[in-house]
């Protein structure tokens, strides 16, 4: 046989496949069983979220963040609604603020936990993400108690969040605390210390921080550099700013860097919702979980019964929604996975002109060409996990 | 914060003349509006001056405004994470004038152009693969322009003879209403069913 019959072959991976995280079609072209080139082909979920915006009133076009990254979603309402209080020059009340850190750490365990156990999957170990989604369950409850929805909660709001939090859930999520810490040191010595998980994670999918900041990196593959880059902290949102938690950082770039790192995040967080739940039971935590701005708040049910202005508000609100002044912001947050960021043309009136969603997914996977060459096939699946994909937010 | 933004604005503004056309700080953001030519040295420049440090991509995307003669801005973010700032960088474009690619500069910007040529139509040179990104293979026209209908143009079906999914143009069982709550005492552009016999 001459040499011009060897030729690289190509092989199609997904959009149904278990590893690929949701529906990826990845292109690669193999050497024998090295990675050549990966050919991402996303797009398979795209649901036109932008171009929906734009026909709805701002409040309307909520509920579409929680279908973004489906696995955390009140934090992708949270970029939403900061770029709209931006461009209101909107105060939130204190009590909201807090309400809002304590579930967007939730949303946090709640990706992360799916993330470390399902990457132990894709590495071959299969009963890890039962005991992540054993967890998962618990904190789906505490949405469901807060919003009355597990998943798609729409639960905060410009100007604040929908609904004040009962004192029983209070409780119960400082009770859910401890044990869960158990459950991740638990997680930490089967998974993170697994020969196995070892083997098929570290020098795994190795990047350099210069890489990071070119290929638009954020979240934990920029701290997986040893960048102790945190929106959190250097950009504080929210109440943030007095909340006492340390930023985990990794030396060299790999999988399993990442992992660890998403470990840690989760400890950090428990930590933070601890701070929360003592603030919200403090006397200077009581008080309104809305803006009292009329004109973006609807009123509540009662004073809707009395009062003629409350139940023309109500009315004007709920057809009509509230004006934004014209002008472009662009808002991020540390979502689970990165800086999820929303950038919003306003014209002044009541829908958006344009939501551009900049999703961190969408620029993780984006490396995976480079990311992957050199590897052998087996660990496509490795480094796709630990980049943490969600296609809900990749595609939009 | 603002007093900061505006020396930048200055320097950056006196270090690249000509080639920046308009900027602006608002809500607390520098806004740039760059000449569509000198796209790639503005940026370079970003890049590069240590005053600048915009080393971070964060993202590119596109608007529509068709009222105007150009009617694309090409939108891009950067991020200094030394000096912890953001920046927003805007050219103007039409439908046949393409933007230069900043893709040697930056290689995330790769997608994010294909997106916005997928989205938009708007056009990049020197992207090595400007392919569609996030719509179907095959797909026709470009849908975040203002004038794209959002229930678009075709529906796909599975259809049993034939064994495959078919494309088909799009049937409503009811007109998309998009009602104008901003002037409800003029009332909406359709005619509702029944109402033309009135004036016949």
């Amino acid at each position: 046989m001459g040499e011009h019959n060897i030729r690289n072959f190509t092989i199609n991976f997904g959009p149904q496949h278990p590893a690929a995280h949701g529906v990826l079609r990845l292109v690669l072209e193999l050497d024998g069983e090295v990675v050549e080139r990966v050919d991402p082909h996303i797009g398979l979920l795209h649901r036109g979220t932008e171009k929906l915006i734009e026909y709805k009133t701002y409040v309307q076009a909520n509920p579409y963040f929680d279908r973004l990254d489906y696995v955390a979603p009140m934090n992708q309402e949270h970029a939403y609604c900061l770029a709209i209080e931006k461009l209101l020059g909107i105060e939130v009340p204190r009590r909201a603020q807090l309400i809002r850190v304590l579930f967007a750490e939730i949303g946090r365990l709640l990706s992360h936990l799916l993330n470390v156990t399902t990457q132990a999957m894709d590495v071959g170990a299969l009963t890890p993400p039962l005991w992540g989604f054993e967890e998962r369950e618990k904190l789906m409850i505490f949405y469901e108690r807060v919003s009355g929805s597990r998943l798609h909660a729409n639960y905060f709001r410009p100007g604040g969040v929908n609904m004040d939090i009962q004192p029983e859930l209070i409780d119960d999520i400082e009770a859910f605390c401890d044990p869960f810490l158990k459950v991740l040191d638990d997680l930490d010595t089967l998974v993170m210390g697994s020969r196995i998980f070892k083997q098929r994670n570290v020098d795994i999918g190795t990047i350099t921080l210069d890489d990071c900041w070119k290929w638009g990196f954020s979240g934990p593959l920029v701290r997986s550099c040893g960048v102790a880059w945190d929106l959190r902290k250097s950009q504080p949102y929210e109440c943030y700013e007095e909340m006492e938690f340390d930023i985990p950082v990794g030396l060299n770039g790999d999988n399993y860097d990442r992992q660890v790192i998403r470990m840690e995040e989760m400890r950090q967080s428990v930590r933070i919702m601890r701070q929360c739940l003592n603030k919200l039971r403090a006397p200077d935590g009581q008080g309104p979980v809305m803006t009292n701005d009329g004109k973006i708040a609807p009123p509540s049910r009662k004073d809707m019964k009395r009062s003629m202005e409350a139940l023309i508000h109500h009315f004007k609100l709920f057809t009509e929604g509230f004006h934004v002044p014209a002008g472009e912001v662009y808002a991020a947050v540390e979502a689970p996975k990165g800086e999820f960021g929303v950038y919003l043309v306003s014209d002044g009136t009541n829908k958006a002109y344009r939501c551009h969603i900049r999703a961190p997914g969408f620029a993780h996977l984006q490396g995976m060409d480079f990311m992957c060459r050199g590897h052998m096939l087996a660990d496509v699946a490795g480094v796709l996990g630990s980049l943490d994909i969600v296609f809900g937010e990749v595609d939009r | 914060m603002s007093a900061e933004l505006q020396a930048l604005s200055d320097h950056i503004a006196s270090s690249l003349g000509e080639a920046i056309e308009d900027r602006a700080i608002a809500y607390g953001e520098l806004t740039i509006v760059s000449r569509l030519d000198e796209i790639k040295r503005v940026v370079t420049f970003l890049r590069d001056d240590p005053q600048c440090r915009f080393v971070c991509f964060i993202d590119i995307c596109g608007a529509d405004y068709p009222a105007r003669e150009r009617r694309f801005d090409v939108v891009y973010h950067f991020l200094a994470p030394h000096h912890n700032r953001r920046i927003r960088v805007k050219v103007e474009t039409d439908e046949v004038t393409p933007v230069p690619s900043i893709i040697d500069l930056f290689p995330a910007a790769n997608w994010y152009e294909r997106e916005t040529y997928d989205l938009y139509g708007v056009l990049f040179s020197g992207h090595p693969d400007l392919r569609r990104l996030l719509t179907d293979y095959g797909f026709e026209g470009h849908p975040l322009r203002k004038d794209f209908p959002l229930t678009g143009y075709v529906e796909v079906r599975y259809d049993d003879g034939q064994g495959r999914v078919v494309y088909e143009p799009v049937k409503l069982s009811q007109e998309f209403r998009n009602f104008d709550f901003l002037s409800p005492w003029e009332g909406t552009d359709y005619v509702l069913p029944g109402d033309e016999k009135a004036k016949a």
